[in-house]
């Protein structure tokens, strides 16, 4: 008895089945007064749907929600809220053009119908003060950058007076040194004696963070264990059942074969707050991997567009097969053979309310046409299907699912198993890993390794070095819409990679 | 459960859930009224779905209806909010017009032909104009059918009150009756013509498009995500044009329909809001083939009532716009249902 009552949170045989899926079987978790408990799993292990169960998102098929020792039944999130729980979500729900002060004003509990400023400003002030937000209370919301959206988040919370704080894969839309200053936040919050659960797919953030990590998998909880009993290797284990192979090119020097695409003196105009390319020069040959680092909004998205035709050419020439294909369509260039891997298939690969079969069609909708496009040869698509995820040795999804049910992992083989299914030369890579879980990164990994072993070229847009110096042949840099270097990873390291892509290092040539 | 019915539960229920609760609420209106919903129900529903002449005129009102419900479908289903069926209705009844007074000598069968494609054409280019400033990126089209609908009767004004006025009867802005030859066909004895039948079989094309063809599929990968869909190779410009200028055609083949089946020339009066209620079809039926079916025949049956209403219950006429505006409450709730399904 004693020990319920010392957990601010305690879930007992939360069980939660959406169609076709067993979300949550099972679960139990507690949470302790001053603790960050890292909740650790691999895409679609059901994470995310266990701590929207406690923020009162869905609520469960069975199971038991203690809160200060006390069952309760949280069936919207304004339950929650008045529980003391709070929640940052992946996507973030700011309104854009308010600022900051009026962003977290409009959440406050009891709001009243007249503001006193001078109150509100001094509350938040001392927030911000005490756990080093930095921000500007009186900025549009649309002027942060993330990470800075991110702390108005928090901020909206502390004010609510939330005293349990879940953050839905927090890091995942941070750069290395906000992840770094979000985990010093986390432990003053923790030191004040706040609850904090946090979501996550790296181990080491959980090690170096957490003061415990419960790792789920398929649903259930596997364990849960703390930083000085777990190493990555525990983890890893507990994660995935089994031991990962890490996916590099093979030792053996590379078979370069003719160049495939040929970027000349590339230039486009800038978009928004998007850069413009700058007299890019690049060869992609058959058989290699080309990589592309750089810190993200440097031009890669762009690159990418570039490349499929979605942005227009000012000036430069784009050579593909050896056509000059500068003006061509995306459709035509899709039909040529370039294949599209892009980061957040549900937004840009796929159609959500469509089925897996529907978007799988969609690769080239050409080929499966009956008269003229007046039916579509549904059987020829089925058949490729198989044979789509046999090729990449992925066990196929179900025809029926929508793609907007499915975890990203399997979306993300979804689209894998669509773009190398159609004849194609040249693999555009966009961020493809990104929020991907281990598991799933390797699938994409190994599939583009493949790809390379036929002789088909191979562009990787990453930020993930270690990706990028363990597959590809040739390294390049962007910054500022250029390249500004290029490497072969062998006779270079992440640091002289990290310096030029923040603009410090020697450029070479 | 057979897969079928799966497919059919959702929007079955759906639609059986807004009629209910659309009769529920006009009968308490009826009630304050001081009038018996109950018998004013069964004399409405005795008048124009039981009694042979009155289905006739209900199912005259729906061939309209099933066109300028289209025209919103279409556009609809690549992510398109067409609120100018109204417009591109009056256009196409304009340029039917032309052909229908100017053109002579032509056998029945092809006049006709001529004077229904040059109705498409004119509603294809009223809805075209909204298409392109889409497609191009500048305007969004929701705005531009809303205020070209203000525009088409301007000029079918001009024509009528000015150049094409019939000179034998100065006290009314009309244009001459159409010639023989351009006069639709209709079941003898009754008011039903031509363009109910062509409502049917471009529904029926509709129906059959969207869910087989490949086009069907990537007008709906447009509607559905339009970045992806650029991203797969899918010309998503070229399909907002099509989709608007397809949509403007079907609503223009309604007004040239109409204007050569009822009233026989081109006169301001000619439309009592069909673009408006084919919208508010749409809406109901969520773009669904047989949803705009069944939606065209209750909104044809309110719009009927109308009528019994005013004779039997001595209410006035616009009380049946309370029963719209009552629609319209229940098609905005939608969304919001939706939302809170999922």
């Amino acid at each position: 008895m004693s020990s319920v009552d010392k957990a601010v949170v305690r879930l007992e045989g939360i069980t939660k089945r959406f169609p076709g899926v067993l979300a949550n079987d099972h679960v139990d978790f507690d949470l302790y007064p001053g603790e960050i408990h890292a909740l650790l799993g691999e895409n679609g292990a059901g994470k995310s749907t266990l701590v929207k169960i406690l923020y009162g998102f869905y609520r469960a098929d069975s199971g038991k929600i203690y809160v200060h020792g006390k069952q309760v039944q949280i069936r919207s999130p304004q339950e929650a809220r008045r529980l003391g729980i709070g929640m940052v979500f992946q996507g973030f729900t700011l309104i854009p053009a308010l600022t900051v002060a009026e962003n977290v004003a409009l959440f406050m509990a009891e709001l009243p119908a007249f503001i006193r400023p001078r109150n509100l400003y001094r509350a938040l002030k001392e927030a911000c003060h005490r756990y080093d937000l930095d921000l500007d209370l009186r900025a549009p919301v649309w002027q942060l950058s993330v990470g800075q959206q991110q702390r108005v988040e928090l901020l909206k919370l502390l004010l609510a007076r939330a005293r349990i704080l879940i953050f839905d894969e927090p890091t995942k839309v941070l750069v290395p040194h906000e992840v770094e200053g979000l985990f010093r936040i986390f432990n003053e919050l923790r030191d004040d004696g706040y609850s904090l659960i946090f979501i996550t797919h790296k181990l080491r953030e959980a090690l170096t963070c957490a003061d415990r990590i419960t790792v789920m998998r398929q649903g259930r909880v596997v364990g849960t264990v703390t930083p000085e009993e777990a190493s990555e290797e525990i983890l890893v284990n507990m994660m995935f059942g089994e031991k990962l192979a890490e996916v590099t090119r093979p030792a053996e020097k590379a078979v370069i074969g003719e160049p495939i695409l040929e970027l000349q003196q590339i230039c486009t105009r800038s978009i928004g707050t998007a850069p413009a390319l700058v007299d890019i020069n690049l060869k992609v040959h058959g058989g290699e991997i080309v990589g592309v680092a750089g810190v993200s909004g440097n031009g890669q998205r762009e690159l990418g567009d570039v490349i499929l035709g979605l942005l227009k050419i000012t000036k430069g020439k784009k050579v593909f097969l050896g056509e000059d294909v500068t003006r061509w369509s995306p459709r035509q260039l899709v039909s040529a053979g370039i294949a599209f891997i892009p980061e957040e298939p549900l937004s840009m690969a796929v159609i959500p309310w469509f089925s897996t079969l529907e978007n799988f069609a969609l690769q080239d909708l050409q080929r499966f046409s009956l008269w003229a496009g007046l039916a579509l040869d549904w059987a020829r698509i089925k058949a490729l299907f198989q044979q789509g995820f046999a090729k990449l040795g992925l066990s196929p999804l179900p025809l029926q699912a929508r793609a907007a049910t499915l975890s990203g992992g399997n979306l993300q083989r979804l689209v894998l198993a669509r773009e190398l299914s159609r004849p194609y030369h040249l693999i555009v890579g966009l961020y493809p890993t990104r929020g991907l879980d281990v598991r799933s990164a390797n699938a994409v990994r190994q599939a583009l390794l493949a790809a390379k072993a036929e002789g088909k070229g191979v562009l990787l847009i990453s930020e993930d070095l270690n990706e990028l110096f363990s597959l590809s042949d040739r390294i390049l840099v962007m910054l500022h819409g250029r390249i500004v270097g290029e490497f072969r990873p062998e006779e270079t390291d992440l640091s002289e990679i990290g310096k030029v892509m923040t603009g410090v290092g020697v450029v070479h040539a | 459960m057979p897969n079928f019915l799966r497919r059919w539960k959702w929007p079955a229920l759906r639609l059986t859930v807004t009629v209910v609760v659309i009769l529920g609420v006009f009968g308490l209106f009826l009630l304050l009224m001081g009038k018996d919903p109950i018998k004013a129900y069964r004399d409405t529903f005795a008048a124009n779905v039981l009694n042979p002449r009155g289905l006739s005129e209900l199912v005259v009102r729906m061939a309209p209806l099933l066109l300028t419900a289209l025209a919103v479908a279409i556009p609809f289903r690549v992510g398109l909010i067409n609120v100018g069926a109204e417009g591109q209705f009056m256009l196409g009844a304009l340029l039917g017009s032309w052909a229908a007074l100017n053109v002579q000598g032509l056998p029945q069968p092809l006049h006709l032909l001529l004077l229904i494609l040059a109705g498409m054409v004119g509603g294809a280019l009223w809805g075209a104009i909204p298409g392109l400033l889409r497609a191009l990126g500048w305007i969004n089209e929701t705005i531009t059918t809303l205020l070209l609908n203000y525009l088409a009767p301007l000029i079918v004004g001009y024509f009528v009150f000015g150049p094409w006025r019939a000179p034998e009867l100065a006290m009314y802005p009309q244009t001459p009756e159409f010639p023989s030859t351009a006069r639709f066909p209709s079941i003898a004895g009754t008011r039903l013509h031509l363009g109910f039948f062509l409502g049917l079989f471009f529904l029926a094309i509709y129906a059959y498009l969207i869910s087989r063809s490949r086009w069907g599929l990537e007008m709906r990968a447009v509607g559905g995500n339009p970045e992806a869909a650029r991203r797969l190779g899918i010309p998503v410009e070229r399909w907002i044009l099509i989709a608007m200028m397809v949509g403007g055609a079907l609503a223009g083949l309604a007004g040239i329909a109409e204007v050569a089946a009822i009233h026989g020339r081109l006169k301001m009066a000619i439309s009592p809001g069909y673009g408006f209620m084919g919208f508010l079809i749409n809406w109901l039926a969520f773009a669904n083939p047989i949803g705009i079916l069944i939606m065209s025949f209750l909104v044809a049956f309110i719009a009927s009532s109308g009528f019994t209403l005013q004779i039997t219950q001595r209410l006035p006429y616009a009380a049946v716009n309370v029963l719209m505006a009552l629609i319209l409450f229940t098609v905005l709730a939608k969304p919001l249902a939706k939302g809170a399904q999922r």
